[in-house]
């Protein structure tokens, strides 16, 4: 099979090449850069989601039922779900799929036509999602999902690589899961447009709530005082000032919450799309994933010299202004 | 870089899965990427699954004793959705009777492990025969 077909394949909606497609990508074979160069151009349509927050909070439950909340509104469906590999053998257990919900024959997600699930390791990436998360939801996008969503790995302090793939990030959160300071902590109120309190029939989940909230207006308070601030970064301050994000309650197993989670993912896109934030964000994401493709070809220039390294024929600090020069030369 | 990615799967109405967590969790630390459906997947459901994350082995634990009608749907539900089980390694776990081995080994199955088959058994089956199966899903 040659990579004209798959990109022919993915297109039309062929979900068997479109699962073999994203396995190419994610395994990294020779093919895979000309794919993803064939793939861009198509890519753009779909609305790409991010759930995160700490293990256990229901992060898989919410999108299983988000995914079918979409589905009643007509919307096709990709979800790329990541769980971490072990930094030790490699090795993974990818259980989100098995929250999607198949229970109900009528809307059973597991068999629907227009619902496209692929689980992921995080294969050595920190920052919540894998590597070629990226390159897979624009598989997603090109096949023609209108909604995606991404699931990151679970865990709250540092996933900020949903950053770089999301239109819209969802913070799901839940009661006794810490005080203030853990929320208040850099990451978790910056990257989230939307906040959820999941489990919300538990106890304390109004003072989730209430502190959330109180954490959130303080946020605003820091954005509109440094703007006044000549150095502070424009762009991201006029951002976060033209969407009051907002908290949520949701009881996701018994679906509690959910359509009104799905109206705000859904206002969140509109306004992001008209004041052109939205654009700003994809531009974004392409320079990074430049960046990011050049250092990789970088970084396995410099695994070749790694023996030189080791051998103690030149020290780490002269090897690096060596490749640096090098590499700007060429 | 290359993972071998295993789809561990309890079909029908069996609700013993003490077994097919052990194995998913061993499988991981040999270096697998294994999805766990959870309990009562359809045949439908499990094949659909194989075919959109693209595994290479499918491992379907039974101890219901349904496996005849079951495991043989699963692999014709792979090959309507799309897929190729000929490329893939099926394994089925759990009490199987001697009897009925023949009639899975036609239905395509690679591997019948009964209870107490020790896990690096199956491990070391993975690692020998999936080599052979596949021809390798690079070009």
């Amino acid at each position: 099979m040659n990579v004209e077909e798959i990109v022919e394949g993915v297109i039309s909606g062929n979900r068997r090449l479109l699962a073999r497609a994203i396995t190419i990508v994610e395994n990294e074979y020779p093919e895979s850069k000309e794919l993803m160069r064939k793939i861009y151009p198509r890519t753009g349509n779909a609305h790409v989601i991010g759930i995160t927050g700490f293990p256990g909070v229901g992060k898989s439950t919410i999108v299983s039922k988000l995914t079918e909340e979409f589905r009643r509104r007509g919307k096709s469906v990709g979800i790329v779900a990541v769980d971490p590999s072990s930094p030790f053998t490699g090795g993974a257990l990818l259980g989100d799929r098995l929250r999607l919900d198949g229970a109900d024959v009528n809307k059973n997600l597991w068999l629907d036509e227009k619902v496209f699930f692929r689980s992921m390791g995080s294969r050595g990436r920190l920052g919540g999602i894998a590597k070629k998360t990226g390159d897979v939801i624009k598989l997603l996008d090109a096949a023609g999902y209108e909604k995606i969503l991404v699931e990151t790995v679970g865990a709250g302090q540092s996933e900020i690589g949903v950053l770089e793939v999301a239109d819209t990030v969802v913070v799901i959160l839940m009661p006794e899961t810490g005080d203030d300071i853990q929320v208040n902590k850099a990451g978790i109120l910056e990257i989230g447009d939307i906040f959820v309190i999941n489990k919300s029939d538990l106890e304390g989940a109004e003072n989730v709530e209430r502190w959330l909230k109180y954490m959130l207006s303080l946020d605003e308070e820091t954005v509109i005082e440094l703007s006044k601030l000549s150095h502070a970064d424009d762009a991201k301050i006029m951002q976060k000032l033209k969407w009051k994000k907002p908290v949520l309650r949701t009881i996701a197993d018994k679906g509690v919450g959910i359509k009104e989670l799905a109206n705000e993912i859904e206002r969140h896109y509109e306004v992001i799309k008209k004041n052109g934030i939205l654009q700003e964000k994809r531009r974004e994401k392409a320079k990074l994933s430049a960046i990011e493709l050049a250092v990789e070809e970088i970084r396995s220039e410099i695994i070749k010299r790694y023996k030189q390294l080791l051998d103690k024929e030149i020290d780490p600090y002269t090897l690096a202004d060596k490749i640096v020069k090098e590499v700007l030369k060429c | 870089m290359e993972r071998i990615r295993v789809l561990i799967a309890k079909v029908g109405l069996d609700g013993h899965d003490r077994g097919a967590k052990v194995l998913a969790r061993f499988l991981r630390d040999a270096g697998f990427e294994v999805i766990y459906t959870g309990l009562h997947r359809t045949p439908q459901e499990v094949a659909r699954a194989a075919v959109d994350e693209d595994v290479d082995v499918v491992g379907i634990s039974l101890l219901s004793g349904a496996h005849i009608p079951l495991v043989p749907r699963v692999i014709q539900y792979i090959r309507e959705y799309g897929g190729n089980p000929d490329e893939m390694l099926i394994l089925v776990g759990g009490t199987i009777p001697h009897d009925d081995f023949p009639k899975l080994r036609e239905a395509g199955v690679d591997g019948i492990f009964i209870p107490g088959t020790p896990i690096s058994e199956i491990i070391k089956f993975i690692k020998e025969e999936l080599p052979k199966k596949r021809k390798g899903k690079s070009k």
